[in-house]
């Protein structure tokens, strides 16, 4: 890869110089002479008129956090769209379990005020407090959220009170999310708003652990596919007992008893680690970052998860599963190496999953050679050492931070959730890094980039300029992907495939691309009657060449 | 499956479950995808053109571009005429379009920003053009916005060279699909008569694969096609909600008559449409349109038994629903619920007197409603098809009821964006469907001495 940086600058040529001043900042290449991660510029403003894949932080917030708790109603306060669309799409699977009945799972509904012009003309309380009204008495929810967007913040309708009012009416908890779309500069700010607003009113309201030797929480894990469901299967097969994944296939009773668990595994670090570092102030419970995309990835993640009990037995029985289920299905992915091993893919997910998806592609013999997110911050990409660092802008001060204090009477050394002694606790920090996260960057080889808020123009560019076979994104870049012969997987949504995640994720993962890689259609881009001419040439610049 | 719905009538009078309609600017944005080499613009916080995008490329499966002016905190207290400003500078440098079409989003809206005069404070390049429509949300549906930037595109572009006419119908297709306006074209064409249909999504939502790259596809109606609008001598209005708006304009503004006419979906509004281009231009209708229509008619013999006298639920976009609707009356169906997410009483006036006509009584219509409420009405009577957009998946899994996929959006199903619903091969498609669908059904519930070959 070399020249990346002549590449670079000639992506740069077409800019207006302000905006190519801003971009270039937001782009980095690896290099073998950088010890620690060049800064990136990330959570900054969107140019206005680039081509972003960012959303908002309404789309943060309901869409990604507190839409899927199955068990609370979630009314999105404001005009239909930002309700509908974010109505089924996010895939976040839910089934009725030992805490939730079926008639108390909410998912497969839409509840929106439609403010409608008198409304935001006068005001949309009343609205708003009469949905509340009815929503109860039809359909009895344990809780309800409600989310606002744009013109409910310039209005300047009062959800809390109304949430307040409506919460004693009812006896129920109601809780107001001011998540506004223009808030912040992407759908992170949503995912810190909803972090506060969980960790202030329902995390440590319950009473109920649930029963197991060794209780854990999955943060960052949306379930999108029945990613959580096989984290919870392998889990439980090591000997753990799941205590709440959020917010994936969650329920509001399980997210109450959040906080009686013993350790906190983090997987989406962008989306959650607010109310990992949060409980760790409050409860002083230790989290611990995991990665269960990848097979080596899951090895080590529950290796290290092990290793954070003094219990022998669970290492046995952990290093048990990871033999058996590595037996089971290498056979199977050697199948699968054999198409994909070499070849060169981008990936621009999220505020995590670019990273984590490294892993598995690395399994299968692919490197990720161009890897960004879209609403990631330094820390995702340079690690969290960096975060006093960060300076804090205008539209990040908007977002309130919650300063907590150590709870007088839940609050724990974090060595005794584990039942360690302070000495134990220490030595297992040199080995396992507790409550660190060390960003995307070390994963990455010399010669490649990484590159925050990747827009339309660049990644056309990229894509001309270094012929990637595969591209990891979302729906609104995979058409674009293969318009240019580039075969492209949707991993947001998996293409409606899944789970990706554990060993069963990861045969699924394999199959789906190999898939893409290897469908005959790519062969046939060029029509016969071409082909008749230059019969020699038939692949094009830029198809894959599976 | 939707068990914590509970039983009995429930009181919903605020607010919607379950919406049968979305908001304005997305109906803009396909609008806008339908003019050749323009970028749709939403001015407001980026999410909305995220969303936007995303459910467009969802029920498309192809690219859809659009820019958005990326509000944050402060563009939403002092204004968005900067970020509307670099935007238009930014996006003529970088992606070089032929036309920014800008939308406004609900946030825009309601701080009220002059988006005319900010265009007229921006900088545009020579040759290039910058359009406009105010789409708040809070206002109508998808529908409305389409409806809305497809009368911006009179506004801004048409325009009437003296008195004289060309010998030429505009088209304006309404809120359908690429290959529903690819075929309106085909019939005009067959009958020999000039054409310029905007918007034209055609060759921009189903553009091949070739794998030489093209951001602005060579699909669209020109800014010149769309400028030329103003002197032809007919305006076809299709789907009254999407295309009226257009069409009235366009003869106040350049003196061109207009017909408002329905979706041609379905065998007797098709023949309207075909009836309206011959009436008009004194063309003969050639063969192969007559060999289509009669095919139709052949086929709707041929299957009746399959469908005729079965009630049906028809629900989704107004337009949409009205043809159906109408069609499904000619196919001897009983449209027992027929309801849209968008607001305006000449939906309810126009079903309710099409039920009269055919002598339907005991069905229930409504505009602006939601699909919870359609719901509640299956529940308490069930009809043996339900025909609208993927929303209503749940509703039938819930209460087995067989679904035709029909309208925007559709999310779970693949092709139908290049498989016409209009003309008569359109009709053709619709009475596989639904004769398919009513199979699928007997036979998946026949006993085992029941189950037979023929059907």
């Amino acid at each position: 890869m070399d020249g990346m940086d002549t590449t670079l600058e000639d992506i740069y040529t077409q800019y207006p110089d302000t905006v190519k001043k801003n971009r270039k900042k937001h782009i980095v290449i690896k290099s073998e002479t950088d010890e620690a991660c060049p800064q990136i510029e990330a959570n900054t403003r969107t140019i206005p008129g680039i081509i972003s894949q960012r959303g908002c932080a309404y789309a943060g917030c309901k869409g990604v956090v507190v839409g899927p708790i199955k068990d609370m109603i979630t009314i999105t306060h404001g005009p239909v769209g930002c309700g509908y669309y974010s109505w089924g799409t996010r895939r976040n699977k839910a089934r009725a379990d030992a805490t939730t009945p079926k008639d108390k799972i909410y998912s497969q509904l839409c509840f929106t005020t439609d403010m409608q012009e008198p409304d935001i003309v006068f005001g949309g309380d009343k609205k708003l407090a009469k949905m509340i009204d009815e929503i109860v008495s039809a359909f009895h929810p344990r809780a309800i959220n409600i989310c606002s967007t744009c013109p409910i913040g310039l209005i300047g309708d009062d959800i809390g009170a109304v949430a307040k009012a409506a919460s004693e009416r009812h006896g129920i908890q109601v809780l107001a999310y001011a998540c506004e779309g223009y808030k912040g500069v992407s759908q992170s700010a949503g995912h810190h708003i909803a972090n506060n607003n969980i960790m202030q009113n329902v995390v440590g309201t319950g009473t109920e652990r649930k029963p197991g030797k060794h209780v854990i929480n999955i943060l960052g894990e949306y379930n999108i596919g029945g990613d959580g469901w096989e984290q919870e299967r392998i889990l439980q097969d090591c000997g753990y007992t799941v205590n709440s994944v959020l917010t994936g296939d969650a329920s509001y009773v399980d997210i109450k008893n959040l906080h009686l668990a013993d350790i906190n595994l983090v997987q989406c670090h962008r989306s959650i680690n607010y109310i990992a570092e949060m409980m760790e102030t409050k409860y002083g419970i230790p989290w611990l970052k995991v990665n269960f995309i990848g097979i080596e990835a899951t090895n080590q993640s529950l290796r290290q998860l092990a290793k954070c009990f003094n219990d022998p037995e669970l290492e046995a029985r952990t290093e048990e599963v990871i033999a058996r289920e590595t037996a089971r299905i290498e056979p199977s992915l050697e199948q699968y190496r054999k198409i994909c091993q070499g070849k060169k893919a981008f990936a621009f997910v999220g505020g995590s999953r670019s990273h984590h998806y490294q892993h598995l592609l690395k399994d299968l013999g692919m490197e990720v050679v161009v890897a960004g997110y879209e609403f990631a911050h330094r820390d995702d990409y340079e690690g969290r050492q960096v975060i006093p660092t960060i300076k804090s802008d205008a539209d990040s001060k908007n977002i309130p931070e919650l300063h907590l204090k150590p709870d007088e009477t839940m609050y724990r050394e974090a060595h005794q959730y584990l039942d360690l002694t302070k000495e134990q606790f220490e030595a297992l920090k040199k080995e396992v890094p507790i409550s660190y996260y060390e960003g995307m960057y070390p994963d990455m080889k010399s010669g490649e980039i990484m590159i925050d808020d990747c827009n339309h123009y660049e990644l056309e560019e990229l894509i001309k300029k270094l012929k990637p076979d595969l591209i990891f994104t979302g729906v609104r870049d995979k058409y674009i992907a293969e318009k240019m012969g580039i075969p492209a997987k949707q991993m947001h949504s998996y293409d409606y495939a899944g789970p990706y995640a554990g060993y069963n994720g990861a045969i699924n993962f394999a199959h789906d691309v190999t898939n893409a890689l290897s469908t005959p259609a790519w062969k046939l881009i060029v029509p016969p009657w071409e082909r008749e001419e230059e019969p020699e040439s038939e692949v094009q610049e830029g198809a894959p060449h599976a | 499956m939707l068990e914590c719905v509970p039983e009995g009538k429930i009181e919903h009078t605020t607010g919607k479950i379950n919406p049968a309609k979305t908001c304005q600017p997305i109906g803009a944005m396909y609008a806008s995808l339908g003019i050749h080499g323009c970028l749709p613009h939403s001015h407001g916080s980026q999410g909305c053109c995220a969303y936007h995008r995303m459910h467009l490329t969802r029920h498309f499966r192809d690219q859809v571009l659009a820019s958005s002016s990326s509000f944050t905190e402060g563009a939403s207290v002092f204004g968005g005429a900067s970020n509307l400003k670099t935007s238009i500078k930014n996006i003529f440098k970088i992606y070089n379009p032929d036309i920014i079409a800008i939308h406004t989003t609900c946030l825009s809206e309601t701080i009220g920003d002059d988006v005319p005069n900010i265009i007229k404070q921006s900088e545009i390049p020579e040759g290039k053009v910058v359009i406009h429509t105010n789409t708040p949300s809070y206002v109508g549906s998808h529908i409305t916005g389409f409806s809305n930037m497809c009368k911006s595109m009179v506004a801004y572009l048409a325009e009437a060279q003296g008195e004289t006419k060309k010998e030429q119908v505009n088209v304006l297709p309404g809120f359908v699909n690429p290959g529903d306006m690819r075929e309106i074209r085909r019939i005009v064409t067959a009958l020999g008569i000039k054409l310029v249909m905007f918007p034209d999504t055609s060759g921009v939502l189903d553009a091949p694969l070739t794998s030489k790259y093209q951001m602005f596809p060579e699909g669209g109606a020109t800014v010149a096609e769309i400028r030329d609008s103003g002197n032809s001598e007919v305006t076809l209005a299709l789907g009254a909600f999407a295309s009226n708006a257009a069409a009235d304009l366009l003869q106040e503004k350049c003196g061109v008559t207009g017909i408002p006419l329905k979706l041609p979906i379905g065998l007797k509004a098709t023949d309207d449409f075909i009836m309206a281009l011959k009436d008009w231009f004194g063309v003969e209708i050639p063969k192969e349109i007559a060999i289509e229509r009669g095919q139709v008619i052949d086929t709707l013999i041929d299957t009746h038994f399959h469908y005729q006298g079965k009630t049906v639920a028809v629900f989704g976009d107004p337009d949409h629903v009205i043809a159906m609707t109408e069609f499904a009356i000619t196919m001897g169906m009983v449209p027992k619920y027929v309801l849209t997410g968008t607001p305006g009483k000449e939906f309810e006036a126009t079903i309710t007197k099409m039920l009269g006509d055919a002598g339907i009584t005991g069905s229930k219509v409504k505009a602006e409603g939601d699909l919870f409420e359609l719901h509640e009405w299956i529940r308490e009577e069930k009809v043996d098809l339900m025909i609208g957009t993927t929303y209503g998946k749940y509703i039938a899994r819930k209460e087995d009821i067989p679904l035709v996929r029909f309208g925007f959006p559709i999310l779970d199903r693949a092709v139908h964006p290049l498989m016409p619903v209009v003309g008569y091969r359109g009709c053709l498609r619709l009475i596989e469907q639904i004769s398919n669908a009513l199979l699928e059904r007997r036979d998946r519930d026949a006993l085992d001495e029941d189950f037979e070959l023929v059907l």
